[in-house]
């Protein structure tokens, strides 16, 4: 077990260790995890140690479109680089480039698990809250009264239920 | 800082009363959340770190779980106490290396670490000895739903649970287990078994995790995949491989017993001798040996309940757990003379091995 191969991608310790027969002929490769995980070896499927051994590494940076996150302000040659996102947002920013990572790397592309409605709920109400005090704003200063009062009216329900949710048994 | 911590011996992996299991260690399950809003910690500024840390301290601290927990900085625990900490598993190696802004909390039991600001805002891990997917499963979901109750979590419907790393998107979960597998590893079957279980998206590392090699015959045994699949789909698809390979290693010591009687006893009769009379070893030696015991112990040689001794002794054989133990800074040398008048010590007050029960087996 411990031989202590060196990862071919990057030199680091490898753990991970492959032999597959490409064109008739025995190929060696040793990957550490993290480069493992990132070439997709661990997908039954979709790992050719052929690709592995053609392939260049990443696409280059330069010939991309380059998207910045607006949140955190993680840009596509950041993610290229690392593999990482900066934030929650940069999920919905560079989608179109996860997407391809994750079917290479998972059972799927969906989530199937747990749902953590009351998060969920509140950040819901959150979001429904902010947008009643958009109007309320709005509608006070278009001097229309009436909708101002509608709109103070929901922004109180939501509040007081808030209220019940959070004060403790 | 952590001195509490070292010395409770009633800890969920040192504790003597424990009830250890044949070839399963430990189970582990840990969840990766983040905070929706605020950059994952490494592209976060220090004080945004700082921001999360309190943030989430203050509420993991309100949390029934975490009854008489401790709170830890990283920044303020020496070098010695970090390495004391991963040795136990309660931190990783990753949580030490970060920048500032990083912390623990840590149960009194020691079967529940949250680490804060590690590669996501939030680790949050649960343990317990032996083969206990499903109860480890239930504990950590509830602390969890527990603790969405006061954070916002970064989760979307479509990718779920949002993580720093794509590997962990969707449920961020991984569920380890620790095996002990001479019966595999003596055969020369275990690189086998590995590629297997890795075509299945299941993971084989070391006691230690990334890059370690598996001294001890001890293996860390995990699911790779977290987006696709259930929570209950992941622990049933990876308990499943788990009891193939426990049939797998138990079939390999039978068969070892079968055709290599004589040379299974002389290993183990001289793992016992060195660890009663060893004056120097290293932990790697250490390990090895025990890990003999261990399967003397599942033979029947050595009473069940020294079982539990033995899984202690892995983890206070390790060179942060006797530098601690030593309470002072001393080489590696003087180290393994420590460790090994802890063996002596230990070894002396346990009964002969009965060879005996070896030819009941048969």
């Amino acid at each position: 077990m411990a031989e202590n191969l060196k990862c071919s991608i990057c030199n680091k310790e490898a753990t991970v260790h492959l032999t597959q027969i490409v064109n008739n002929k025995i190929h060696k490769v040793d990957l550490c995890e993290s480069c493992a995980q990132k070439k997709g070896v661990t997908d039954p499927e979709g790992f050719s140690l052929a690709d592995l051994l053609s392939k260049t590494p990443l696409t280059p940076a330069s010939v991309e479109e380059q998207k910045v996150c607006p949140s955190c302000g993680q840009n596509t040659a950041d993610f290229r680089r690392t593999g990482r996102l900066g934030c929650s947002e940069c999920y919905e920013v560079f989608k179109a480039l996860v997407f391809p990572v994750l079917e290479e790397m998972h059972a799927g592309t969906a989530h199937k698990g747990k749902v953590p409605k009351i998060a969920m709920s509140r950040q819901s109400s959150k979001l429904r809250l902010k947008s009643l005090k958009d109007s309320l704003a709005r509608s006070i200063a278009e001097e229309a009264y009436e909708d101002a009062a509608q709109f103070r009216d929901q922004i109180k329900a939501i509040e007081e239920a808030e209220e019940l949710e959070v004060s403790p048994k | 800082m952590i001195e509490s911590l070292i010395n409770n011996d009633r800890a969920e992996l040192i504790q003597k009363a424990k009830k250890a299991a044949p070839v399963v260690l430990s189970t582990r399950i840990r969840l990766a959340r983040n905070l929706a809003g605020p950059p994952f910690p490494e592209r976060a500024d220090v004080s945004q770190r700082r921001d999360v840390l309190t943030r989430c301290a203050d509420q993991i601290s309100a949390l029934p779980q975490m009854d008489k927990g401790s709170f830890f900085d990283v920044a303020e625990l020496s070098a010695l106490e970090k390495q004391v900490l991963v040795e136990r598993h309660l931190i990783s190696r990753e949580l030490c290396d970060g920048e500032e802004g990083a912390g623990v909390y840590i149960n009194k039991g020691q079967t529940c670490s949250v680490m804060i600001n590690e590669e996501d805002h939030l680790r949050i891990q649960f343990l317990k000895t032996g083969f206990n997917l499903k109860s480890v499963w239930k504990q950590i979901d509830a602390f969890d739903s527990e603790l969405e109750k006061t954070i916002d979590v970064a989760f979307t419907p479509e990718f779920g649970y949002l993580t720093a790393c794509p590997t962990n998107l969707g449920t961020g979960l991984r569920a380890s287990v620790m095996m002990h597998l001479p019966g595999l590893v003596i055969s020369g079957q275990m690189e086998r078994v590995i590629r297997a279980v890795n075509q299945l998206g299941i993971t084989v590392r070391g006691l230690f995790g990334e890059g370690s090699d598996a001294t001890g015959h001890i293996f860390q045994i995990s699911n790779q995949q977290t987006l696709g699949e259930s929570e209950a789909e992941i622990l049933e698809r990876l308990g499943n491989v788990l009891k193939t390979i426990i049939d797998h290693e138990l079939n390999a010591r039978f068969k070892y017993l079968e055709e290599d009687k004589a040379k299974l006893l002389d290993q183990v009769g001289r793992a016992y001798g060195v660890l009663k009379n060893v004056h120097v070893i290293s932990s790697n030696e250490a390990m090895n040996l025990l890990s003999l015991i261990r399967l003397a112990v599942d033979f029947g040689m050595l009473p069940e309940e020294n079982r539990a001794d033995v899984d202690r002794l892995v983890i206070e054989c390790q060179p942060g757990h006797v530098q601690y133990a030593a309470q002072e800074g001393i080489e590696p040398e003087a180290r393994d003379i420590a460790r090994a008048d802890k063996l002596r010590e230990e070894f002396n007050s346990l009964p002969a091995l009965a060879f005996d029960k070896l030819s009941e087996l048969e």
